[in-house]
């Protein structure tokens, strides 16, 4: 794998070419071309900047086996990196013990909340539980009808009441309607709102403090450029988050603001979306990122789905 | 909005006449990487900026209004070369106005903007529901069009052909002699080639039965969205043959640095911002205010 690495990044090991260490005065070209992979890939400015500081202290002084090259070996320093910031092992959904378990998903506008609120009702669902999707966004044009449509088309109810309700009084009254009939999760569909939208903003914190969630998962879409860092923060700071669903990885993008997100929350990222039909949810795997993100693709995913 | 300076003007004040100097071009590279400008285009910026320094000394003032003419010339050169700089549907003939982009973007709403605007302009109009696919899409246009009294071409059969539709309503359009059909497309990521195919397909339906149409095909490109903008520009021209770009969501806190590399490299002109989820938040780009508010910090 380091191989096609480091072929990609030809430029950072041309820099140690003829040493045979990695140190101060040759890490510098090569961080300059990490840093520009990050950028491309969307990474957020100062989470790239963090970041490479960080990697140059690993770099330096990094002992080179024979046989390695220092080129290779910085790339594999880079990579691992990347990892550990990413968070090693997959995170799985809460599950808390008093039932049911609670779920607000929350994001920005378009970004794939509603569709990953299906998602995860159906892989619940198949993991033998009873999950119940409540439609707590009266905003957006039909944005219930669809919720209701996917339920039916995950076989999962969907409680929903009249768009004139505030979204905090149905996701209660959704709440209650779970416990009175024993669903084990809940799942809480908002809309879509700007984290500089003061009004919007508040209204989750209403959300959250209605039905008490377990997690409150930050859906982003990863083709999401720069202020992936300032979106992240925000809903951090104002809502709190306690993970992420990265989507629409079925695409090209490069999913820097995977990195931005894990750096500036420090939450982990549960889920990417890989599709828009309901199925298309995998877990998230650090590794598979980190080669995604320095530019290598998505090889395992797509391995996988084959 | 708080107090959002121009970052210009801020400058400005702080240097007064003094020389453009390494540390402000440290800072405008900051600036124009964080609104998603891209390293590429970021370095030729400052590259030329560099390159005017060490041939003269600049004062800052002049450096900038240098800067500022540059960018406003890369989003200005596609207008200019379009021979329009407004656009607007033709009186006296079929217009086709199409949406196209990937997932989530802001196409069905913008459409109803559009619907919106034609009509208040004294345009007859009417809508083609072609995404067939997503859930409750046609739902969702359906309310555009109670909203704005705009007829609705639709089949709610699942997995209806987007083709027959728009065929469909390009009949409907010419019996009732309307001005502007807006064709509402299902969001598709460029890299799906059957969905691409698809637009082809849209495409060529179009072109059979209104061959005399005046019609658009328009990008919708979310300002959020970071360096695959490009890439999706560069893909749908080549699918749903794009004669220009419809930005959105402009009302967040992303700049939409995008759309640089996306007029400079697929050679498109932006035509429409979306600043807002409500029928009137749409505007008609303005070259200008976009590189004013892009050199704005925060
Ligand atoms: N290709 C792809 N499309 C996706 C994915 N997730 C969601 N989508 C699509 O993205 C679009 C927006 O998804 P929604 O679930 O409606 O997004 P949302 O965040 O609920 O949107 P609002 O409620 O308007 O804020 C739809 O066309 C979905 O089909 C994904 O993983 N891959
Ligand atoms: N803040 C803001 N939100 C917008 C703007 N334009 C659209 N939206 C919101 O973005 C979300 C997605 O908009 P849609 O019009 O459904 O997007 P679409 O491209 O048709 O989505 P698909 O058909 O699922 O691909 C909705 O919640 C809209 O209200 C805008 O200019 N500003
Ligand atoms: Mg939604
Ligand atoms: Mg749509």
């Amino acid at each position: 794998m380091f191989e096609e690495l480091t072929n990609q990044f030809e430029d950072a090991v041309k820099a140690f070419k003829g040493e045979a260490k990695i140190s101060e005065e040759n890490v510098d070209e090569a961080l300059k071309q990490v840093r520009r992979a990050l950028l491309d890939a969307d990474v957020s400015l100062s989470v790239v900047k963090e970041f490479i500081d960080e990697v140059r202290v690993k770099a330096v002084g990094t002992e080179v086996v024979r046989g390695i090259d220092p080129g290779q070996k910085f790339i594999q320093v880079v990579h691992e990196e990347l990892v550990n910031v990413m968070g090693g092992e997959n995170d799985p959904l809460a599950n808390s013990e008093e039932q049911p378990t609670v779920i607000l998903m929350a994001g920005l506008q378009g970004a794939g909340k509603t569709t990953a609120t299906a998602k995860l009702g159906l892989l619940l669902k198949e993991k033998n539980k009873k999950p119940l999707l409540v439609a707590a966004d009266t905003y957006r044009p039909a944005a219930i009808d669809q919720l209701v449509t996917l339920g039916k088309q995950i076989d999962v109810e969907v409680f929903n009441l009249s768009s004139n309700l505030k979204p905090e009084e149905i996701a209660k009254k959704g709440l209650e309607k779970a416990k009175n009939e024993g669903f084990d999760t809940v799942l809480v569909d908002t809309a879509g709102r700007l984290q500089i939208d003061t009004d919007m903003m508040g209204e989750m914190v209403r959300i959250k403090e209605a039905v008490q969630p377990d997690e409150v998962l930050l859906v982003v879409d990863s083709m999401i450029g720069q202020e992936a860092a300032d979106i992240t923060r925000s809903f951090h700071e104002k809502v709190g988050i306690t993970g992420a669903v990265l989507t629409k990885l079925d695409g090209d993008s490069r999913g820097g603001a995977a990195l931005s997100i894990r750096k500036i929350s420090g939450k982990p990222i549960k889920f990417i979306g890989t599709g828009e039909k309901v199925e298309a949810l995998q877990p998230f795997y650090p590794e598979r990122m980190a080669s995604r993100i320095l530019g290598m693709g998505d090889v395992l995913t797509l391995v996988e789905k084959a | 909005e708080k107090t959002r300076k121009g970052f210009v003007t801020d400058l400005l004040e702080k240097l007064g006449d003094d020389p453009l100097t390494p540390e402000v071009l440290d800072d405008l590279e900051t600036l124009l990487l964080r609104a998603d400008a891209g390293v590429s285009a970021t370095d030729q910026i400052l590259e030329s900026l560099r390159t005017k320094l060490n041939e003269e000394v600049v004062e800052a003032s002049e450096g900038l209004r240098f800067l500022k003419e540059q960018l406003v010339n890369v989003l200005e050169k596609p207008i200019k070369d379009s021979g329009a700089d407004l656009l607007s549907p033709q009186k006296g003939c079929l217009n086709i106005w199409m949406l196209v982009g990937v997932n989530g973007v802001g196409k069905t709403t913008t459409l109803g903007k559009l619907a919106s605007v034609a009509k208040r302009s004294g345009f007859s109009a009417m809508i083609a529901a072609a995404d067939t696919f997503r859930a409750a899409a046609v739902q969702q246009v359906k309310v555009w069009g109670d909203r704005t009294g705009v007829e609705v071409i639709a089949n709610e059969s699942k997995n209806a052909d987007p083709a027959s539709i728009v065929f469909d309503a390009i009949g409907a359009s010419k019996s009732k002699n309307i001005d502007l059909l807006l064709v509402d497309t299902a969001g598709r990521l460029q890299t799906k080639n059957n969905l691409m195919e698809e637009l082809k397909k849209i495409r060529k339906i179009i072109d059979k039965l209104a061959p005399k149409a005046n019609v658009e095909s328009l990008l919708v490109l979310d300002s959020s969205q970071g360096q695959n903008g490009l890439r999706q520009a560069l893909a749908f021209a080549d699918s749903a043959e794009l004669t220009g770009v419809i930005l959105t969501k402009l009302d967040g806190s992303s700049k939409g640095g995008v759309a640089m590399a996306v007029a400079s490299e697929a050679k498109l002109p932006v035509r429409f911002i979306g600043a807002g989820e409500k029928i009137r938040d749409l505007r008609p780009f303005n070259s200008f205010e976009f590189i004013e508010a892009l050199l704005t910090v925060r």
